[in-house]
């Protein structure tokens, strides 16, 4: 179990560091970062002084470890568009985003494990079919174009919401929240219904299918031949063999709406990462989309390594195999 | 006579599929005495398993019970309600499948399996349930009850693992057991241990066992009577000893002469030449008869019906006593194709 979890770590560390390797090589390849620094007036020496000051003049191989070094951390550099350092600019949109991307992870998981639970239970019932459909609509329909249908009938037709931004946000420290004020609320339902429903859409299936996989297994019929009741098989036996693959999709998924909420952000001008990376790429702000990658890789192993643990808390055989033999 | 746990009569068991109504159980009928282990045997698709899945009620659509009656004791069980047969399975019914890899689910203890299907059919506290999952577990044969009852299923070896499927299933004390193949799984040592298990439990409590299987061995070993089963009918019931060495219906006949024994020098196997009919497919008359050496144009047309004859019941018109004609067809007039018939 220790191996299995060092493992996992292992993994992500390797990941990161291949991730950061692309998102250094960007420097490279995108454009003159020293070109793009200082204005067209200036001198020769007053750019060698900043690709001295930049440590650009190094050979390859000692700027990407100094700009491992650096990103481990935090530090990323100076925004070229802002002028101020990235950790700080991502610092400042980072709480939108979370908000965002969290709420919209609750409802997708919460909502389609509901209903793929139903579907399943009643398979042949109006009701599951009705949804089973409808799931049909929010897998195959653009994230953009949802939220503009939402945006449509809910900001512009009947008012009840704000189209765009965050509303009032409370400071907390160094964190900004929309979750304390009655505008805040109103402008994350929206973006919240948007980038949670491909998600929750995807999720639906998956349960639904994989239970209906479980249900035909030996021990559910087993379970029968026991007469136990069958919420109990549909709840305790079914379900939980339902989550092992589920875990596993729903969290590369759930890793997803974090790293990737951009068109959300940008449809609903929402102040948060995905929309600063847009802005940065219009403007080849390269430190700020390298510290983005990275962010989004760093995102994505930590979901890993946390569906790996519940693994581990749903499945016993993998707890009792102390070599991990997977 | 002593009144039957179980009393199964004409049963019919059907499949609604596209391609139209197939009658996987058609017309069966057979009782089975307290202590009493009935051995059910066939080829695959004879009806063997469907006839156990319809006794306790686990038919599932498209399959359903077209026809028959089936008495418990003196409860008629086919037609009661699911919630009111769901509270006799496992209670007075209790179930062992093929496969004791996985009959049990992976991610519970099997503790907590065993009291949960006590805890259903009992009033029992979850302390005395686990008192008496412990019980169980000694009485299957599971070494150290005490700590193995908190393992979680693949920490048991495939015999152990059906051990804890028959405890599973002994945990209301049932009038029945029905066995579905339960040593098909297993090695060879491991089943005369579980066949010997499941023989004493059902002396100590007098449990009725259906026990079904292929395997002629553990039938003669164990059953006290056996059905032989044919294309979704019994073609042949009787004490076991007389339908293993007196075989009467020609299919039991041909399936006793397939029985390979060491003192036979038999350079090929036996068998009975074609294969059981599809259930789309079962011809008129006799379901044997394409593949029977004595059929006649009787056979054909008129579907035989069990007769006594001593001990066994029947399914063949060789045995009509009715029929004139039918003495003179029990000389073959026509031997099977295939050779290798042992002297």
């Amino acid at each position: 179990m220790f191996a299995y979890i060092l493992r996992s770590l292992l993994q992500g560390a390797v990941v990161l560091i291949a991730v950061a390797f692309i998102a250094f090589s960007m420097f490279r390849f995108v454009g003159d970062p020293v070109a793009n620094m200082v204005g067209q007036e200036a001198s020769m020496a007053d750019r060698e002084e900043l690709t001295k000051h930049l440590g650009l003049d190094q050979p390859f191989p000692i700027q990407f470890l100094r700009f491992l070094g650096k990103a481990a951390q935090g530090d990323f550099g100076i925004s070229y568009r802002q002028g101020r350092p990235v950790a700080a600019v991502m610092a400042e949109r980072l709480p939108a985003t979370v908000e965002l991307a969290v709420l919209s992870a609750i409802f997708a998981t919460v909502v389609g494990v509901a209903l793929g639970v139903y579907a399943a239970i009643r398979r042949h019932g109006l009701v599951a079919n009705a949804v089973m459909t409808l799931s049909l609509v929010g897998v195959s329909l653009p994230t953009f174009l949802i939220g503009i249908g939402l945006i449509y009938v809910f900001a512009v037709e009947l008012r009840w919401l704000p189209s765009f931004g965050r509303g009032e946000t409370v400071r907390l420290g160094g964190w900004t929240t929309g979750l304390l004020t009655k505008s805040g609320l109103q402008s994350l339902i929206l973006p919240v219904l948007t980038l949670g429903f491909f998600q929750l859409t995807l999720i639906m299936r998956l349960v639904r299918s994989e239970m209906l996989e479980v249900m035909r297994s030996d021990f559910i019929r087993f379970a029968r031949a026991r007469g136990i009741p069958n919420r109990v098989i549909e709840f305790r036996h079914a379900l939980r063999n339902t989550m092992i693959p589920v875990v596993t999709i729903a969290g590369l998924q759930l890793g997803s709406v974090i790293a990737f909420a951009i068109v959300t952000e940008t449809v609903f001008q929402w102040p948060g990462l995905g929309a600063l990376f847009v802005n940065a790429v219009q403007f080849a702000d390269v430190p700020v989309m390298a510290a983005y990658l990275v962010f989004v890789a760093f995102v994505f192993v930590v979901v890993n390594l946390a569906t790996d643990l519940a693994y581990l808390a749903l499945d016993p055989r993998l707890r009792a195999a102390p070599t991990a033999a997977r | 006579m002593t009144q039957p746990v179980l009393s199964v009569r004409d049963l019919r068991v059907e499949f609604v599929t596209r391609r139209g109504v197939l009658k996987a159980i058609d017309g069966v009928s057979f009782d089975i005495a307290p202590g009493e282990v009935l051995g059910v045997v066939g080829e695959s698709g004879a009806g063997k398993s469907v006839t156990g899945s319809a006794v306790i009620g686990l038919i599932d659509p498209p399959g359903r019970i077209a026809g028959g009656e089936v008495w418990l004791s003196e409860q008629r069980i086919d037609n009661l309600s699911p919630e009111e047969m769901r509270r006799i399975r496992g209670k007075r019914i209790g179930m062992i499948f093929q496969d004791p890899l996985t009959s049990l689910n992976p991610l519970y203890r099997v503790g907590e399996q065993l009291v949960e299907t006590i805890q259903t059919h009992t009033d029992l506290s979850a302390a005395a349930a686990r008192r008496r999952a412990i019980e169980l577990l000694t009485e299957v044969g599971i070494p150290a009850p005490e700590r193995r009852i908190d393992g979680y299923p693949h920490e048991f070896s495939g015999g152990m693992r059906q051990r804890v499927v028959i405890a599973l299933a002994l945990c209301a004390e049932p009038e029945l057991i029905i066995a579905d193949e339960p040593t098909t799984a297993l090695d060879v040592s491991v089943q005369a241990q579980i066949i010997s298990l499941l023989q004493r439990l059902g002396r100590e409590h007098g449990t009725a066992i259906m026990l079904v299987t292929h395997d002629m061995g553990v039938i003669a070993e164990t059953a006290d009577r056996v059905a032989v089963m044919y294309a979704g009918r019994i073609a042949e019931i009787g004490p076991v000893q007389d339908v293993v060495q007196n075989p009467l219906h020609p299919y039991a006949r041909g399936l006793m002469g397939a029985i390979p024994t060491l003192a036979q020098d038999a350079s090929r196997l036996v068998q009975i030449p074609g294969s059981m009919p599809r259930l789309s497919a079962i011809p008129p008359g006799c379901p044997f008869n394409p593949r029977c050496p004595h059929a006649w144009d009787r056979c054909r047309i008129d579907r035989p019906e069990p007769i006594q004859h001593g001990a066994h019941k029947v399914a063949c018109h060789l045995y009509d006593l009715n029929d004139p004609t039918a003495e003179a067809h029990k000389v073959l007039t026509h031997p099977p194709a295939e050779e290798g018939v042992p002297a």
